[in-house]
């Protein structure tokens, strides 16, 4: 899928993320749009996931540790063919499987999550188990940069480096916000990349809305023999201007003139592109 | 103040096992290891996944025999997990291993999440539990594991009350392909037998002593001293007392505890653990629920106290979970306004 055709399809996944959103009246909107262009590319251009192949034991593994932002998850699930997109209505609704952290009920999602710091330490478990088994398969998880407080990613951190899996690669959301304001305020992470380095993976900070670079980090192991880390900045919100880096949208939902002119733009936007690729 | 009691039995009570033909068998901790050890030789799938706790948990031949079987992950219960619930979604045998007190505790949400709620058949092997670290203190008990972790949906718990019961439950966790956790001690048990007429399945109470007038309801380590104390009762006081070893905290047997305080006068249930969310308050829910709550009723467990100090042995003597402090138990529900028999 080329460049043009990948940001077409973003446009069209935060319309979507934002449909389903405005009509649960609940939902991550900020962080699901930040880490959209992540999820893109990993399922339309790493990953060998797909409805067909889903149970292999070979296929690549995406573990989503920011569960809250499950919505950027199951749009591009639907997009994939995982389930209809209109299934995509019943977020949050009674006794639907689409509820706002990934379980496994819906077709495609590796595991439950939600509780922050725990897909890195599942992600190191699938990768020491590919070591053991001489698989090819490989590894992903996405973090949030207000997540990296909990302890237990340290822990994992640890671990990855110890076995040396560079079958392992952890993405972070850089979106620098969280619930209670800008992360370096709230709970200061960085130096992220110094962090990382000094823990033994191999680290590379990139812009997380840039497909090429995110193809380049994401293609494989950054270095032989140790973890990769993507440190993806991102921008919160991202898409909808009145959003981008405003923190009230971590769980905002637009209303109606908000979500109106949302859309409205996605609009023109999806014309605009539609016409380049034509 | 007095030097450390160092067996779990007085005099009298192991003249008592001596007299039931009862042998003494090893520490449940050790047949753990040599069970994970016999199928780790069949299976390269299986993994002994430690924090620091192959020594503690005796798998130290299992490291140099099997050493691409034996994960370490250091000092980390939450990774511990974490960790093993990836390992079993990608088709592992996973046992981690790690002592109650933190694996219960520390790593209760990767418990309740990564192995419960997403079904990954971890099973979680609390060692040295209970009071097992006698003198350590607080910090090392694990006297709420029960509560926490019947508590999750999805757990199955699972306390050996001998050598074989811990074999098989080894075995049985493995084949279950489904979360579970289960509890031993390092301290020597005595063989209960029973094996051909009572064997050991996971959710199903073993009824050790048939009787009708008292029913000692019990768990993992404690279930020797009410069968003890049953004896007791017999042969100085006429009473017929019934044992039930109620392995399996969840799923729950609730048909045979009923079935006890239907035909008991009292239930007495007893449990390594505090008094609050372990077995009596299970049996307790049961026998209400049943319609069957005539039976007089009594838990004897730790109490919601700062644990008395001490040995193992003297934490259970001190709270009544002895042959002597059992049959003094049932001897006052005896004693009181209802006739035991």
């Amino acid at each position: 899928m080329t460049d043009e055709q990948l940001e077409y399809k973003s446009v069209k996944l935060r319309r979507s993320l934002l449909k389903s959103i405005k009509h649960a009246g609940a939902g991550h909107t900020g962080g699901s749009l930040s880490c959209i262009d992540i999820l893109n590319v990993l399922y339309n251009r790493i990953l060998n996931v797909s409805p067909e192949t889903f149970f292999s034991p070979d296929r690549d593994r995406y573990i989503q540790s920011k569960g809250h932002s499950v919505e950027a998850l199951f749009v591009v699930l639907a997009d994939r063919g995982f389930f209809p997109e209109s299934e995509l209505e019943t977020l949050c609704c009674y006794q639907s499987h689409f509820i706002g952290h990934p379980t496994r009920k819906v077709p495609g999602v590796e595991q439950n999550t939600g509780g922050l710091g725990h897909g890195l330490p599942i992600s190191v478990g699938t990768a020491l188990a590919a070591k053991l088994d001489k698989k090819e398969y490989r590894t992903f998880t996405l973090l949030g940069d207000g997540e990296l407080a909990e302890g237990s990613n340290w822990e994992a951190a640890m671990a990855a480096a110890h076995y040396g899996l560079d079958n392992l690669t952890a993405i972070i959301d850089c979106n620098s916000l969280q619930i209670a304001g800008r992360t370096r305020e709230v709970m200061n992470s960085e130096p992220l990349g110094a962090k990382w380095s000094a823990f033994g993976w191999s680290v590379s900070r990139i812009d997380g809305h840039d497909y090429g670079q995110l193809t380049e980090a994401l293609s494989g192991p950054l270095k032989r023999g140790k973890p990769s880390m993507v440190i993806a900045d991102t921008i919160k919100g991202k898409g909808v201007d009145f959003m981008e880096g405003v923190g009230k949208w971590h769980h905002g939902v637009p209303n109606d003139e908000e979500y109106g002119r949302a859309m409205a733009a996605f609009d023109t936007q999806l014309a605009k592109r539609e016409g380049v690729l034509s | 103040m007095s030097t450390p009691a160092a067996s779990m039995y007085s005099e009298a009570a192991a003249s008592m096992a001596s007299e039931l033909g009862l042998k003494k068998g090893k520490a449940n901790l050790e047949v753990f290891a040599a069970t994970v050890e016999e199928l780790a030789s069949k299976d390269r799938n299986v993994l002994a996944v430690v924090s620091d706790s192959r020594g503690s948990g005796k798998l130290g031949p299992f490291s140099e025999r099997y050493p691409e079987q034996l994960i370490e992950l250091g000092i980390a219960e939450q990774n511990l997990v974490g960790v093993s619930a990836g390992l079993a979604s990608a088709g592992k045998t996973v046992f981690a291993v790690s002592p109650a007190c933190f694996l219960s505790a520390r790593s209760l949400e990767q418990i309740k999440n990564d192995v419960a709620y997403s079904d990954n058949p971890v099973t979680l092997v609390g060692i040295s539990a209970g009071v097992s670290y006698g003198a350590l203190g607080t910090t090392h008990h694990s006297l709420h594991d029960f509560a926490v972790l019947r508590a999750i949906n999805n757990m199955n718990v699972v306390a050996p009350a001998d050598n074989y019961e811990a074999r098989e439950a080894v075995k049985a966790a493995a084949a279950l392909k489904k979360p579970v956790f289960l509890r031993f001690g390092k301290a020597p048990l005595y063989d209960l037998g029973f094996e051909a007429e009572q064997p050991f399945r996971i959710g199903k109470a073993r009824l050790l002593r048939n009787g009708g007038d008292v029913a000692f309801v019990a768990t993992g380590e404690a279930v020797i001293h009410a069968l003890l104390a049953a004896e007791w009762l017999k042969r100085n006081h006429a009473l017929n007392a019934r044992v039930l070893d109620v392995h399996s905290i969840k799923p729950f047997d609730t048909e045979t505890v009923v079935a006890a305080a239907k035909g008991c006068r009292a239930v007495i249930t007893v449990e390594e653990h505090l008094v609050n969310g372990g077995l009596g308050e299970a049996c307790a829910a049961a026998i209400l629920e049943s319609g069957h709550a005539g039976c007089r009723f009594r838990r004897v467990a730790i109490p919601d106290e700062y644990t008395v100090t001490g040995s193992q042995a003297d934490i259970f003597r001190h709270y009544g979970i002895s042959m002597e402090g059992l049959a003094q138990t049932a001897l006052s529900l005896a004693e009181n306004n209802v006739p035991v028999s």
